[in-house]
């Protein structure tokens, strides 16, 4: 049963700030998924030597000291950057807001990874004698580092925390801000997600030992969704932060308003560490549909998850095929086909970089897609070139994770 | 090293911790923290890069002089000058 919502428990997205390896901010990023261009390039990363990355290119001086940068993480460099960026975009002025009601909710895969790695990198020169141990390391690990540095950076003193949710980070940090939003715990929610994995060799090696490292002559063709040459994952980091706010706040303040935040959900596989379960999927889809008060037919863009690994994208085309099967008017896309797998940003990345096909009705395509991988046959699914559509009023994004993790986000075409 | 270049070298891991301070004008007898915004973990900054690119251990006892760009001339210099 739907309860009838009111100004107070609508939760609409009123900012976007984002770094992705193809855009530093939402128009850009836009621009460049409507263009078909990547993101990916080499990278040289220790012990790996060349491999293949999205990074992005944000200057991190825009809103912090060199100091700053030198303390703190690229998690929290990034962070602070979207959440900036983010601000600015909803035209907020701080200095009027009651700091002490506003939280920040950020997504992670992992963190603490790539400072432990510099710093037993840093003491090996030393014979591994701890006492060249940094006494910075603990602050930049902890859990909340990302979203703790956005705090110090803009001086909000309401709550702050990470989620740690494998790749399914970014839609959750975006759905714990609209849970905070309706429990009334704060008045303006940052949500999101973060990833800082590129500075990790171990994430890469992590991959490659899995037999799911993307490799490709060329770099921007690297990341290929349901293609039936993908050949698995590109590492990439990235960010991407929105402002949440209740429906009733936003409008009295004549904010701009991005989209209404309809549908949510989060379950478990239980089944395994990595390789994903369809019926979970299918599960997590329709309990989102089911939060939105909506059936199948009424979505019309969805993102997929895929992140191009040869297990894991036909599991999701199961899934949607089950959910959407009867109802093949959906378009469907994938974004890590430009910008690779953000990982903890990756479910907000992929949302945000939807969210103006309610303006502008177009879709952007999934790239790279040149031979469509007979396990992955998906009705509508939008292949190498954008498609104008007729009409957009719900988008649904999946992100998936680690460990089983699913989550699904529903936004809806703003109507007061 | 003469008194000169570790005032030099102490200035130059000042200048890589906080390289947003313009340190032209650091006075010598003036506590350093009174003059630009360094705080403790920055300090321990300074230890720790003594301790790496000299081989120099400062016990907590003593870093009360390293408190002043001159005292930490004074102090620093049966310690580098062999260097």
């Amino acid at each position: 049963m739907v309860t009838k919502k009111t100004n107070e428990t609508r939760i609409v997205i009123t900012g976007v700030g984002l770094t992705a390896p193809n855009g530093n901010n939402l128009a850009e990023f836009r621009k460049n998924l409507l263009a078909g261009k990547s993101g990916i390039q080499k990278f040289n990363i220790r012990y790996m030597g060349e491999v293949l990355a999205g990074i992005c290119h944000f200057d991190p001086l825009k809103y912090q000291k060199k100091k700053e940068l030198r303390r703190g993480t690229r998690a929290g460099s990034i962070a602070i950057y979207c959440a900036q960026e983010a601000i600015a975009d909803t035209k907020l002025d701080l200095a009027c807001f009651d700091k002490s009601r506003i939280g920040v909710y950020l997504g992670i895969t992992e963190h603490g990874t790539v400072e432990t790695e510099n710093e037993i990198y840093e003491i090996k020169q030393f014979d591994y004698n701890v006492k060249y141990w940094s006494h910075h390391h603990n602050p930049r690990v902890v859990a909340n580092n990302p979203a703790g540095e956005v705090t110090l950076n803009l001086e909000i003193t309401g709550p702050h925390y990470t989620l740690g949710a494998a790749c399914a980070g970014g839609n959750i940090g975006l759905t714990q801000g609209l849970q905070m939003l309706l429990l009334n715990e704060v008045d303006l929610a940052l949500g999101g997600g973060v990833s800082e994995s590129t500075g990790s060799f171990g994430i890469f090696a992590g991959f490659k030992s899995e037999g799911a490292l993307a490799s490709h002559p060329d770099p921007e063709k690297a990341c290929r969704p349901f293609d039936k040459d993908r050949n698995g994952v590109v590492v990439s980091e990235g960010g991407c932060i929105f402002i949440l706010e209740r429906l009733g706040d936003a409008l009295r303040r004549g904010a701009k308003i991005y989209s209404e935040i309809v549908g949510y959900s989060i379950n478990s596989d239980a089944t395994d560490f990595i390789f994903p379960s369809a019926e979970r999927q299918v599960e997590c889809m329709k309990l989102a549909l089911n939060k939105a008060g909506i059936s199948p037919e009424d979505i019309d863009i969805i993102n997929t998850h895929g992140t191009g690994t040869i297990e894991g994208d036909p599991v999701e085309c199961q899934a949607i095929r089950e959910v959407f099967g009867e109802y093949p008017h959906a378009y469907i896309n994938n974004t890590k086909s430009f910008i690779g797998h953000t990982m903890g940003a990756a479910g907000a990345l992929e949302l945000a970089g939807n969210l103006p096909s309610f303006e502008d009705y177009i879709v952007h395509p999934t790239i790279n897609l040149d031979h469509l991988d007979p396990e992955c046959p998906l009705n509508n699914l939008v292949i190498n070139e954008p498609k104008r559509i007729d009409k957009v009023d719900y988008i649904l994004n999946n992100s998936f994770g680690m460990l089983g993790i699913n989550s699904v986000v529903i936004v809806k075409k703003f109507e007061e | 090293m003469t008194k000169e270049q570790i005032k030099d070298t102490i200035l130059k891991i000042i200048a890589q911790i906080i390289p947003d301070e313009d340190l032209s004008n650091l006075k010598g007898d003036i506590p350093i923290r009174e003059q630009v915004e360094l705080d403790s973990m920055d300090f321990l900054d300074i230890i720790m890069e003594l301790r790496k690119r000299y081989g120099i251990e400062v016990p907590e006892d003593d870093y009360i002089h390293l408190a002043t760009l001159d005292s930490s001339v004074a102090y620093l210099e049966p310690r580098m000058r062999e260097l």
